[in-house]
């Protein structure tokens, strides 16, 4: 079974308010200089068949209309 | 005239749209998630409610149900099909209708009376509106991920084919949707989604009773 | 002794409590039975310090369907049905997590609403936090709203009503109590007591895992080192979704006949339900924890039997009807086992499969804890402290204006427009529109309404007064509606009741909620204590939260708060004598003390019945109880809800023998603002009822003339202060 772990992040160019959110709230939290955060979604899963990854997130991981999304492989166990 | 109303594990106001159904006509039955079978229907209606929790995205899971695969069947073959809210939100991720719904931009749930304006209409034939344009339709929305958005250029195209059939009034839209877009239907004109949940709006004693324009509309498109 | 002194005191049990324990066993409890005695012995569970008090309270009427002691109260409504409701506190849970620990509060209240058989039709919250100025607070109230909003609107239960409070003494002890009201057919209800030898114990819904085992911990096996805090999280984690498939899974289930009772497991999980059908059942009850389906693999028996993991049911059914009812559950996609079986031993037997890993007599653990009667002293004045944020010499204008802008007062719009009111289609009033919630209840041909109230400052200034306002209040909410009361749920929250002044203040305020019911006829069906809400600052403000049902023939004859119509009359209807003692001005002008006038049961229930009446007929075009800021304020908040101005003149209340200020900003029960048709109203007054006519509702101002202390504000300027909450 192959370890697989989705990154879905909402499209550049489509508001996202939870990013701005979290952006607006660091200073006062002492945090200086960070910019340009955007809030997505992980998907953690184990797949018999790798090769599908792609079609599962572009059918139900991610909305392909307005999320991009990355497949990255997780080594080991 | 008969209605089917689906239901999902989560839908919340399957039971309302059944009632609002009855009230503007006909015959009204839910059909579980599960089932395929939409003989004898004439008109759907994919209610509003939190199916399956909305998790991963809203409607995202609900679109594979075995009753979405029999209305994508249904509408293919110019049945009306009309989604409130989670409704909308499904048919979107089903792609029978264009566009997405996103998080409202206050981040926040609202229920609140909202004000539409029946957007350009070229409505299929024998289907016109029967609130003249001009006047609005007084609807309660309630939702959490309602602000409608899609490409520049495909907005451009929905209205020019009179496809943005609701919008909120000036000053009305409660989640920043892309120019003030409360509802849109297909390019055949028998899918039509919107926010606001006209079947609150059915019965004077809980408000206003202009939400029955919209079950009204479905209907002639079914007749 | 073998069993450690530090572990049974970390537990939370005096060394008298363990040793009884040791006698009722006959020899010293294993980890298994520390952990159930020690939740069912608690405060929380065993109700030690107020189980004596609360046998004051009347429980008994014509109208009573279920008293307390089941899982909610119920009342006849008639046709054959009966409504059900409760309030239950998630306080300490949502000091620690505002949004889980609301929306679990939510989420718990509903279980027990619908373990009854009842359907949830409506949610109400009683929230109270410190001063908004603090982060803290601002944090909580957010959460808390949000949690709330979270699992309401998830589940499709309208949030219709609520009340908040902003007040310093709540600061490091903020209270969120969730109030839930259901419809059942009275045939299909059932009741908590397990029944029947042989007969199967069936957990159903989500599986179990370490929720809210935290204050347990101390029992877990030595090799549990540091780093492993994730194996004990104390936060409970609410599914809406996975309790409406629960929900509508239990509801099938009693249609259908096949369950002999129901409960549902919340504070101390399996333990507290277990124990407490069998209790009522007369029986004993063996459970396996090795059947029950589990979130993680490897939890030790007492974990699986103190989890406060949300979500579950527990049902008991007869053998022949266990595969029908595992059948519903799978169809509602929520989980299902059989765990145990109902015996004759009047034992709680934990069993580890073929193992017996803890034995308790079922007596010993729900009505073995001793009760502990109060100490209590009143205290020598005011222990609250005072801050001013009013000069005492502003002008009154300026003073309705802050008392308007005051948080505690200001409109709540921000925070119900987070709720989904509407979902059901029984809402005729929403949140502001009227002083109580109404639903139609067409399954009875009539409409019920709703409120919630509590004013713990002014309980703080005399707790027996203070308390039968609270009850005044709802009834008076409730007869804007048209509404005439059937039932009362109440949530006792106050300090540590060791100490002499909170045992003073509880054991006054449950007096005066035992004497004003009795007077008004209505019985108290069930309800909550929630005690030890304290720091080192000292207790909260205490506050017996309030929650009353009444029905009424026809929801379109419910009358708005706001007025209704240009040039219609306004009057003053009641035997209100305000007073500044306790009142939101006092509070503004740091003059709070200790005092409150003895209010006047009978001839405020009479000005209750003559509203009603009035409201029922159509003679009021609207009604609005004179509460927090005063009659100015009251008759502020209807102009503001209307977008029309009005011109009054407060001389007739003034020669009741009161001074301007008082009559302008004075509180106290017994006042309604009520407008119509001038000759109409004034045909109200009689029968030790009086009706004062004060002005006419018209122009763009809230003009109130009183003496040397006239106010003449924009209708806009009020509107922007009423309406300046949000986070």
């Amino acid at each position: 079974m192959a370890k697989a772990r989705v990154l879905i992040r909402p499209k550049e160019g489509i508001l996202d308010p939870q990013g701005k959110a979290v952006e607006r709230a660091l200073p006062a939290l002492g945090f200086e200089g960070i910019e340009h955060v955007r809030v997505g979604r992980m998907v953690e899963l184990e797949a018999e068949d790798p090769g599908r990854l792609a079609e599962l997130c572009e059918k139900l991981l991610a909305n392909p209309l307005i999320e991009d999304y990355e497949i990255e492989s997780i080594d080991g166990g | 005239m008969r209605w089917g109303v689906i239901q999902f594990p989560g839908s919340c106001d399957e039971r309302d749209a059944l009632h609002a159904c009855e009230i503007a006509g006909g015959e009204a039955r839910l059909v579980w998630h599960e089932e395929r079978d939409l003989e004898g229907i004439d008109a759907v209606v994919v209610p509003g409610g939190f199916s399956y929790g909305d998790y991963l995205r809203a409607g995202a899971i609900a679109r594979f149900s075995p009753a979405m695969e029999a209305v994508a069947e249904f509408a293919a073959r110019g049945g009306p099909v009309l989604g409130i809210c989670n409704g909308f939100q499904v048919l979107c991720e089903a792609d029978l209708l264009p566009g997405a719904l996103l998080r409202n931009e206050d981040l926040r749930f609202v229920c609140r009376q909202v004000e539409l304006q029946v957007g350009q209409l070229n409505p299929p034939e024998g289907t016109q509106s029967s609130i003249p344009r001009g006047e609005t339709l007084s609807i309660p929305a309630k939702h959490g991920e309602g602000r409608y958005w899609a490409p520049e250029e495909m907005l451009d195209r929905l209205e020019a084919n009179g496809q943005v059939v609701y919008r909120y009034a000036p000053g009305q839209n409660p989640n920043g949707s892309a120019r003030d877009i409360a509802g849109v239907t297909n390019e055949a004109g028998n899918v039509l989604g919107l926010m606001p949940h006209p079947e609150h709006a059915v019965d004077a004693m809980t408000g206003s009773t202009d939400g029955l324009e919209v079950f009204e509309r479905l209907a002639k498109v079914a007749a | 002794m073998t069993v450690e002194t530090s572990k049974y005191r970390e537990l939370g049990l005096t060394d008298p409590e363990f040793e009884l324990i040791v006698e009722k066993l006959g020899h010293e409890p294993n980890d298994v039975e520390l952990a159930m005695f020690s939740l069912l012995w608690s405060e929380h569970c065993a109700y030690k310090h107020s189980r004596n008090l609360l046998r004051r309270l009347p429980t008994e009427g014509e109208r009573v369907v279920m008293g307390p002691g089941e899982n909610a109260g119920a009342v006849d409504i008639g046709a054959g049905y009966a409504i059900a409701f409760k309030v239950e506190s998630h306080n300490h849970p949502s000091a620690v997590e505002p949004f889980q620990g609301a929306a679990t509060g939510v989420g718990g209240i509903m279980r027990d609403v619908f373990a009854l058989g009842a359907r949830p039709i409506a949610i109400l919250d009683s929230l109270r936090f410190g001063e908004l100025d603090s982060v803290r607070s601002r944090h909580l109230l957010d959460g808390a709203v949000r949690g709330i909003g979270h699992y309401g609107n998830s589940i499709g239960v309208p949030t219709v009503g609520g009340e908040i409070y902003f007040e310093a003494p709540y600061e490091h002890n903020c209270l969120v109590n969730a109030m839930c009201v259901g419809i059942a057919k009275q045939d299909e209800m059932v009741r908590a007591a397990a029944a029947g030898v042989g007969n199967a114990v069936v957990l159903m819904g989500a599986s179990t895992g370490r929720d809210g085992i935290g204050g347990a911990s101390v029992l877990a096996s030595a090799e549990l080192g540091d780093g492993d805090e994730a194996k004990r999280p104390t936060v409970q984690i609410g599914d809406p979704f996975e309790e409406s498939k629960v929900l509508e899974c239990c509801l099938e289930l009693l249609g259908k006949g096949l369950l002999v009772s129901l409960q549902d497991l919340g504070a101390a999980g399996l333990t507290s339900s277990a124990a407490e059908m069998a209790s009522a059942g007369g029986v004993g009850i063996d459970l396996d924890v090795a059947r029950v389906p589990l979130r993680e693999a490897d939890m030790a028996p007492f974990e699986i039997m103190v989890s406060e993991s949300q979500e579950r049911m527990l049902a008991v059914v007869e053998p022949a009807k266990v595969g029908e009812v595992l059948a519903v559950c799978e169809k509602w996609q929520t989980g299902s086992a059989e765990i145990g079986t109902i015996t004759d031993s009047g034992q709680v037997r934990v069993l580890r499969g073929e193992e017996v890993v803890g034995e308790m007599p079922v007596e010993a653990l729900v009505d073995g804890c001793p009760l502990y009667d109060l100490s209590p002293a009143e205290p020598d004045g005011w222990i609250y402290g005072n801050r001013v944020s009013l000069a005492a010499d502003a002008p009154a204008g300026e003073a309705l204006l802050a008392l308007l802008g005051s948080p505690s007062i200001a409109s709540k719009r921000w925070i119900f427009e987070q709720y989904d009111s509407i979902v059901g289609s029984r809402t005729a009033r929403r949140p502001e529109s009227a002083d109580a919630a109404v639903l139609a209840i067409a399954e009875a041909g009539k409409a019920i309404a709703v409120s919630i109230d509590g004013n713990g400052r002014r309980v703080a200034c005399d707790p027996y007064a203070g308390t039968v306002e609270a009850v005044l209040e709802c009834a008076q909410n409730l007869a804007c509606a048209g509404a005439e009361p059937l039932g009362l749920t109440n949530c006792l929250n106050f300090g540590n009741p060791e100490k002499p002044v909170a045992a003073w203040q509880l054991d006054r305020a449950v007096s005066g909620l035992a004497d004003v019911c009795t007077a008004l006829g209505v019985p108290v069906v069930g309800g909550n204590v929630s005690l030890y809400n304290e720091g080192p600052e000292g207790p909260i403000y205490p506050t017996p939260v309030v929650g009353m049902v009444g029905e009424l023939p026809d929801p379109e004859h419910s009358a708005p708060s706001a007025f209704a119509g240009e040039g219609d009359a306004i009057a003053l209807l009641g035997p209100f004598m305000p007073s500044l003692a306790g009142s939101e001005l006092a509070k503004l002008r740091g003059e709070l003390e200790m005092g409150l006038p003895q209010p006047e049961i009978a001839a405020v229930a009479a000005a209750c019945a003559t509203v009603r009446e009035a409201v029922r007929a159509g003679v009021l075009a609207s009604a609005h109880d004179v509460s927090d800021g005063g009659l100015a304020c009251a008759i502020a908040e209807a102009a503001i809800g209307a977008g029309a101005g009005c011109r009054v003149d407060l001389q007739h209340l003034r020669e009741r023998g009161c001074s301007p200020e008082e009559a302008l900003f004075g509180e106290g029960p017994g006042g309604f603002v009520i407008t119509g048709e001038r000759a109409q109203i004034e045909a109200l007054a009689g029968d030790g009822v009086a009706v004062l006519f004060l002005g006419k509702v018209g122009g763009d101002a809230i003009e109130i003339a009183a003496g040397d202390r006239s106010i003449a504000l924009p209708l806009a300027d009020a509107e922007r202060a009423w309406r300046s909450l949000a986070v």
